[in-house]
């Protein structure tokens, strides 16, 4: 593939290629940005990888995204920054649709701790090893994962109760 | 007495297993405080619920907190109570509809927002923006700026007991206001920088009263620092409170002057500039100290740093259009549609189309706000919705470093720890 | 409570009433809900250029016990309409409220999953104000049109 990659970003590409080889499944470029997409079993070792190696140690940002397929439905991005070189990576797994699990990056970045259970919120994607996967914007008697395509905008009446029009009797 | 089964002591009437759950985690939240003996009633342990009604949380966000005696063992937080599902909202509506969502998100400094989201459009549809919107955008950044680290101190002083300074830093708000009604015609949610450029030039009026503003402004700030500066009470009740180490910060994700106060200057304007903000002359102010003191100083300092930054502009402006002339991609003037066919064929496509970038791209652009990196995300599939928007707001992320910094304090200062790190319920429940 | 039930009808409660309102009605402490964006216009409205002391809503009451206006500023999300409600319950009566603001109103234009379309849904509401966010004026005028109402109410003839 024909990749424009300023002189920082290639000995990081080069250096996932070698050590990940088959785990990486595509790198691509899209307005300037990099996307490197790995196999879902592999995100932690690529993730310690880039920490280690290559000093992303900071995390933009961790979020999922509902492709629409019947294969492999969900993604699951992660926004990399690395301060040292100032590049920006971005990293994604596909995940299928009936049992979306993947491994927590927490122990890379600890900060992935809220942006992973706000994608379990919305999407319904489970972490392994997370320390505390509940949901962070809806209440957890909540029972639909709202940003999955399915989901219509307005929401699915009595899906959540209201407070009586009557001061509780208690 | 040891809180044992706390599920058994809280009886919850709404949403029963949300807090049920929520209880329990800070149950299982490890601490790294040592435990006292139990048998002295005076050290016993009390769950305190700051809860989402507060009238010093800044907006609704509910604190759950392990007491033991006056300091705080663990605490969690619950954020949500202002979520509206702005990601979902934005796969229904076109880019420039989604601009007043945008607004109401840090709603502190609304423009900041707006320049966020139409830099993020303008990347993934390569539109071209001309010079004098870039200024002029930066203009409003910057006021922007300056109005939200005045309300931070406001209410952080007020909180800490200061009340008068609410009152004062309201009315250099209130000029701030002039200012943006004059520019755009509204107090605050304004939604003045449209795709491809601004809405409209600034008027000698507005001008005006922003020279005004940067002359009358520093001597209200040298003020504030008068009072603050080596206040006693101050210090005591900000320094070495809410420390976060600079390894902490980088881990947990700090963004913005959280990050700059623990000693890391990171600054988008510097490290990915974006609206000719490479071509003024300003620096990053930082502190090592880490605690709330340092925030303080730290956002002090870049209210004079956007001061000069505004000088700057006021200088630079270039006179040209505002908006850009390629019909496909920004909404043609006023004029043009009125009296034109083409002005009101290209306005009726772009508000019913509007823009599209092209299939299959994705961008991610993050700007400066006054709270830290504000980036938006954006998937296109080719038509005039965005597939996926995803907005990473600063004070989420901020959000999270509080659980980390109030173990350990004492509840008192749990009031001043939130109001030094700022979070902005409306960009953190998005 | 006691006054109006042990006096009845006539020309004396008529004036009491008057006298009643009228100290009622220049003496509206507000208990500001504010949840989002109108929130702070609802600080401009309490601030130096809209002082809304001037008009009797002398002090911010955080506390539901001692205020009674409610002034509800801000989109109200379903998790977060439970705890308004609870502190509706808690002001005594007599109380008013005040839907501030589109959102608050009718969801404004948050139409989507997580936003009450309104707050009247589950409070009874006396006065709404329209804008995103309005204008501290327009808060104004509805603290004018609530004191109106105040004043026009029946406080001692009330069958309590």
């Amino acid at each position: 593939m024909k990749l424009n990659l300023t002189p920082e970003l290639k000995p990081v590409i080069d250096g996932l290629a070698e050590t990940f080889g088959d785990q990486l499944v595509d790198i691509w470029q899209s307005t300037g940005h990099t996307f490197v997409r790995i196999v879902p079993d592999s995100i932690t070792s690529v993730c310690r990888y880039l920490h280690d190696e290559h000093r992303f140690i900071y995390l933009s940002d961790l979020f999922g995204a509902d492709r629409f397929t019947t294969e492999e439905r969900f993604e699951v991005i992660y926004n990399l920054l690395s301060l040292r070189d100032r590049h920006r990576l971005f990293i994604k797994t596909w995940l299928e649709e009936e049992n979306p699990v993947v491994d927590s990056v927490v122990e890379v970045w600890p900060a992935a701790n809220w942006f992973e259970r706000e994608v379990f919120d919305m999407f319904g994607v489970r972490f392994n090893n997370h320390p505390d996967l509940r949901r962070i914007y809806m209440p957890e008697d909540y029972e639909y994962y709202p940003l999955r395509k399915e989901f219509p905008l307005l929401g699915v009446p009595g899906s959540i109760d209201l407070p009586g029009t009557t001061p509780d009797m208690e | 007495m040891k809180v044992t089964d706390i599920n058994s002591k809280s009886h919850p009437t709404f949403f029963k297993e949300h807090q049920q759950k929520l209880y329990q985690s800070l149950e299982d939240k490890h601490t790294t405080i040592e435990t006292i003996d139990d048998s002295d009633p005076l050290t016993a342990r009390m769950i305190l619920n700051m809860g989402p009604q507060h009238p010093a949380t800044h907006g609704v966000l509910r604190l759950v907190l392990q007491l033991r005696g006056e300091s705080i063992e663990k605490a969690k937080i619950d954020v949500g109570y202002l979520h509206r599902g702005v990601e979902k909202i934005a796969e229904n509506k076109t880019y420039q509809e989604f601009m007043p969502y945008t607004d109401r998100m840090d709603y502190l400094s609304p423009y900041s927002n707006n320049v966020a989201l139409c830099t993020a459009v303008e990347k993934i549809a390569n539109v071209e923006v001309p010079e004098r919107a870039h200024y002029i955008r930066m203009i409003g950044c910057e006021l922007a700026r300056i109005s939200s680290h005045l309300l931070w101190l406001g209410t952080m002083v007020m909180d800490a007991g200061a009340v008068s300074f609410f009152i004062w830093t309201f009315r250099e708000r209130e000029k701030i206001y002039d200012i943006m009604d004059q520019l755009a015609g509204h107090r605050f949610t304004v939604s003045h920088s449209r795709i491809g450029g601004v809405h409209n030039d600034i008027t000698p009026a507005a001008m005006g009263l922003i020279r005004e503003f940067i002359e009358t402004f520093p001597d209200e700030l040298n003020d504030y620092h008068k009072l603050l500066d080596r206040n006693r009470i101050f210090f005591e009740r900000n320094e070495n409170v809410g420390v976060l180490s600079p390894e902490n910060a980088l881990r947990y994700g700090a963004t913005g002057p959280m990050l700059r106060a623990s000693g890391y200057a990171l600054d988008f304007r510097k490290l990915e500039p974006y609206a000719r903000y490479d071509d003024v002359e300003f620096e990053v102010p930082t502190r090592i100290e880490g605690d709330n003191l340092a925030r303080y100083f730290v956002r002090m300092e870049e209210m004079h740093e956007s001061i000069r930054i505004l000088e700057q502009c006021l200088e630079k402006l270039p006179k040209g259009p505002v908006r850009t002339d390629n019909a496909k991609q920004a909404y043609p003037s006023k004029d043009e549609v009125y009296y034109s066919m083409e002005g009101m064929i290209h306005d009726f496509m772009m508000t019913d189309t509007g823009i599209c970038p092209p299939e299959g791209a994705e961008s991610y652009h993050a700007v400066e706000g006054p709270k830290g990196e504000l980036g938006y995300y954006i998937q296109s599939d080719g038509t005039g919705h965005p597939w996926r928007l995803k907005i990473n707001s600063p004070s989420f992320t901020n959000l999270q470093l509080l659980e980390i910094i109030l173990d350990g304090e004492m509840v008192a200062d749990t009031v001043v720890i939130i109001g030094g790190v700022d979070p902005v319920m409306g960009e953190a429940d998005k | 409570m006691g006054i109006e039930s042990a006096l009845g009808e006539g020309y004396l409660t008529t004036r009491i009433d008057t006298l009643v309102n009228w100290a009622r009605s220049n003496a509206a402490w507000p208990m500001p809900m504010g949840l989002a964006c109108c929130a702070i216009e609802m600080m401009a409205f309490a601030g130096p250029k809209y002082d809304v002391s001037r008009f009797g809503s002398e002090v911010f009451r955080f506390s539901p016990r001692q205020s009674d206006v409610m002034i509800v500023a801000g989109w109200c999300s379903y998790k977060m309409s439970h705890a308004i409600r609870r502190i509706w319950d808690q002001m005594p009566d007599p109380k008013w409220c005040i839907a501030m603001g589109a959102c608050a109103s009718t969801g404004g234009m948050h139409r989507c999953y997580g936003v009450v379309q309104g707050v009247d849904n589950f409070l009874p509401v006396d006065a709404y104000i329209s804008g995103c966010p309005p204008r501290p004026d327009a808060v104004i005028h509805a603290l004018m049109d609530i004191q109106e109402k105040i004043r026009n109410d029946h406080s001692v003839m009330l069958d309590t």
